[in-house]
């Protein structure tokens, strides 16, 4: 299911945090300009990048924005304009990027936003959390919109997911998500980071994205990249394209990961860090002689429907949805099982992470009983 | 003496002025003696005489002028309200080589993206702002703005701004061309025929400082006027503009190559 | 092969350079690994901790409640670590400053006079260096050149001098570190 992007690795192996290994790939994945504010537990990001001179490296701009208001907006011009931007942020400071994110969706600008979420509602604390997904998922801002999410797990993929995200930004004119947490954001691993990638030069970028709005070609009709139409038919047209747009989206861009599932009577469904800690919690279980298997969305939007449906068919009897949240996901969970096997919720929430130990306990409790 | 027809009349050898096709030719959805319209003029007679049609991108507002675009017939963007300083910071910044500006109305501009002004002008950001201060939320009905004069009545202030708890008129331009990152400030009208030919020349000194690529901002305020907001005919909605915001709003430049005037 | 750590102790003690250096190892032997330090609020205190793991698979989750081998630099950790010591696994910790000893019965307790023995090379920054040797001794999981190879990748260029001093610090740390009785 796990599709392939399209960049090659020499072996090239560091230890880093994931933070930097996503700040690294945005200068190899080719990206033309970041714009971000800082907030914990992100900020190595813009650190990062600040200390690497990427100008000097691939010609890319770096810049501390006044604001995440500010910062969303400038992808906005930048994205608007053809070029590869991106920003990064967590919760609070996404939260603010909610109405330029709907602007984006509307004019159909391509940009990528990486959300390293931390415990909320409100300030919250700067510990890992997963209580972004509805406000990831469903929309966020307002109108009928959807952004492709992706969810990496480790800190290579927080390296790898930088290319697929802009490869889908640009083939469907929209804003992407990766949505990690303060564990996948601060801790460290082996990364074999991909070759660097060259930046499109503006001529590729006029023939590859004739919507851009770079200067008016001569002799061509002019562009204009907005969201905005007064006329309510026209506006409903242009949300029916959208939502082919979504429709062909769902159909085409599910990723995820299928652990040990062959035999499971049980299925943990769970993404990014807690598919980690989950992970071991089905070695435990295994090492019980419980038969148990991990699903492992990698897209949160589009959510693996298809593949949480099979299993229902293939007869599991429980699945328990394990994130970090008061229980968001869940609620996708429950929509694509439609009642036909027992769902329920685990997780600890507002920056406590769950133990190995807590997600079996919580299994054997509510999924298996006795 | 045969009589004189149109027909007549209209033909090239007469012609002493030609709309710039820089402008499309969609009629201007703003109200009739609103200077809106005369600035879009400007802006885009500038562009062309500057020939940079090919090379300009312009940014939008949300207020009366959020359809600018479908006037300015050249590449635009139409930026969240108050966020255009932003995205032209973005657009600038990576394509160096062309010619960026916003057009920005007094509500967005000098309220909700007083930020955005003030941050990018302190960057120096090598873009135009073309600035309406009419003194009034236009697009929504005539609320008042952070520059409605004193006393001034707007539905959101029915019986006049009370200073005193609604704060004072926002001179936002002032504020601006103290920072070290503008290059350019000015404020004029597009009233009369001569203030017409002064702005012009104050909107084409800024765009010839971003082809120069001078170091800093150009801003230029137009002070116009809101017959509808303010509830008055075009007339006498100048003569009041010239009696009561020009008092208050000196036009005139601010602030020339980087030196404060 | 799968080895949990959990190094903590007080910030400015190098805990967090000690689990990068053996993270680095890892990596040197093809092994994969994690590192997790505790960040923010956490570490006011000056507490700092970190958790490494090494394997020869892939790493499910990077933080833990139980650990193979806990290496303990102060009396906070030793409060807080003490009991997620499995049982069997090892416990190492500098007695300089820690009033109450480790107990427990059914793990493996070791001393390393981290503290004593890099004052006495006349370099207390190498005290982390000294408790690693310690660590090595114990539980040879890495082969030293390739802490060495480790040591290089975590070192910024300028300090590639100080290898032969952290070398010698490790050596010493090999050579000192006791079993509790
Ligand atoms: C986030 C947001 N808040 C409020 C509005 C409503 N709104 C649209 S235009 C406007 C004020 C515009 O005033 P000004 O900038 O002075 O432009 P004018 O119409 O006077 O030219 C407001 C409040 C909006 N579109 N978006
Ligand atoms: S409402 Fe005011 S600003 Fe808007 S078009 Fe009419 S006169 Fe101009
Ligand atoms: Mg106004």
């Amino acid at each position: 299911m796990m599709k392939q992007s399209k960049t090659n690795k020499m072996g090239e192996l560091r230890l880093m945090k994931g933070n930097e290994a996503f700040a690294e790939a945005a200068i190899r994945a080719g990206v033309d300009g970041y714009f971000g504010y800082p907030i914990t537990p992100q900020s190595e990001v813009i650190e990062y990048l600040m200390a690497e001179k990427p100008h000097e490296r691939t010609g890319m701009v770096v810049l501390q924005a006044e604001s995440e208001v500010a910062s969303i907006n400038m992808l906005y011009g930048g994205g608007g304009s053809g070029k590869k931007v991106m920003t990064s942020s967590s919760s609070p400071g996404i939260s603010l990027m909610q109405e330029g994110l709907s602007y984006m969706a509307g004019g159909e600008v391509p940009c990528v936003v990486a959300n390293v979420v931390r415990g909320g509602p409100g300030l919250g604390d700067i510990q890992p959390a997963q209580s972004d997904y509805f406000q990831s998922v469903k929309g966020g801002g307002h109108g009928d919109y959807r952004l492709p999410v992706l969810a990496p797990s480790s800190v290579q993929e927080m390296s790898d997911f930088v290319p697929i995200a802009y490869e889908l930004a640009f083939r469907y004119r929209t804003p992407v998500l990766i949505i990690s947490d303060g564990l996948i954001g601060q801790m460290m691993e082996k990364v074999e980071l991909f070759d660097q990638m060259p930046r499109l030069t503006d001529e590729e970028i006029n023939e590859l994205y004739p919507w851009a709005t770079n200067g008016k070609p001569k002799g061509k009709k002019r562009r204009v990249i907005t969201s905005l139409d007064l006329d309510p038919y026209k506006l409903e047209k242009h949300n029916f394209k959208l939502q082919s747009k979504y429709k062909t989206i769902e159909a085409e861009e599910v990723r995820c990961e299928i652990i040990e599932c062959e035999d499971a009577d049980y299925i943990i469904i769970a993404y990014g860090s807690s598919a980690r800690i989950s992970q071991k919690a089905i070695q435990l279980a295994r090492e019980e002689g419980l038969k148990v298997g991990l699903l492992r969305p990698i897209t949160l939007w589009p959510f693996p429907k298809k593949p949480i449906n099979e299993l229902v068919e293939k007869g599991v009897k429980g699945i328990l949805s394990v994130e970090m949240s008061a229980g968001q996901m869940v609620e996708d969970v429950k929509l694509a099982v439609r009642e036909r096997t027992k769902v329920e919720h685990f997780g600890r929430y507002g920056g406590v992470i769950h133990s190995p130990e807590e997600v079996l306990e919580a299994l054997k409790n509510q999924i298996i009983g006795d | 003496m045969s009589e004189i027809t149109i027909k007549d009349i209209i033909k090239p050898e007469n012609i002493v002025y030609e709309k710039t096709s820089l402008m499309t030719d969609k009629s201007l959805s703003y109200c009739p003696g609103c200077g809106h319209g005369t600035t879009h003029r400007l802006v885009m007679e500038v562009l062309e005489e500057l020939g940079q049609e090919n090379d300009t991108i312009g940014v939008a507002p949300v207020g009366c002028s959020v359809l600018a675009y479908e006037f300015m017939n050249i590449d635009m963007q139409e930026a969240a309200h108050g966020r255009a300083p932003a995205v032209a910071t973005a657009i600038k910044r990576l394509w160096p080589d062309k010619i960026v500006f916003t057009y920005q109305g007094d509500g967005d501009l000098a309220a909700i993206g007083t930020a955005e002004t003030i941050h990018a002008c302190n960057r120096g950001e090598k873009i135009v702002i073309v600035f309406i201060n009419n003194g009034i939320y236009g697009m929504t009905g005539g609320q008042m703005a952070p520059t409605t004069l004193p006393g001034m009545k707007t539905s959101t202030s029915p019986y006049g701004r009370d200073v005193n708890s609604m704060g004072n008129p926002l001179k936002i331009t002032e504020l601006i061309a103290q920072l070290p990152g503008t290059y350019y400030v000015s404020r004029q009208a597009v009233h009369t025929p001569s203030a017409v030919r002064k702005a012009k020349k104050a909107i084409k000194k800024a765009f010839q400082n971003q082809l120069d690529d001078k170091p800093g901002l150009s801003f230029v305020e137009v002070v116009s006027n809101c017959n509808s907001g303010w509830k008055m005919e075009p007339v006498a909605s100048n003569v009041w503009m010239e009696e009561n915001m020009f008092p208050y709003y000196e036009l005139g430049d601010i602030k020339l190559e980087g030196n404060l005037l | 092969m799968t080895e949990e750590i959990i190094i903590a102790g007080f910030g400015g003690q190098g805990v967090l350079s000690m689990g990068k250096i053996i993270a680095y190892s890892g990596i040197m032997q093809n092994q994969e690994v994690s590192w997790f330090p505790a960040y923010g609020p956490e570490m006011r205190g000056g507490t700092a901790n970190v958790t490494v793991i090494l394997s020869d698979e892939r790493i499910s989750s990077p933080t833990l409640t139980a650990y193979d081998t806990a290496i303990i630099l102060n009396q906070q950790s030793m409060d807080k670590f003490e009991s997620t010591v499995k049982p069997g696994g090892i416990l190492i910790y500098d007695p300089n400053g820690i009033s109450k000893h480790p107990t427990r019965t059914d793990i493996n307790i070791y001393t390393i006079e981290g503290a004593r023995i890099a004052a006495e090379m006349g370099n207390t920054k190498i005290f982390n260096m000294v408790v690693l040797g310690g660590y090595l001794e114990v539980k040879p999981l890495v082969k030293l050149d390739n802490v060495i190879k480790g040591l290089k990748k975590s070192l910024h260029e300028r300090y590639h001098k100080l290898i032969p001093l952290n070398e010698d610090a490790i050596n010493m740390g090999m050579r000192n570190v006791k079993k509790t009785a």
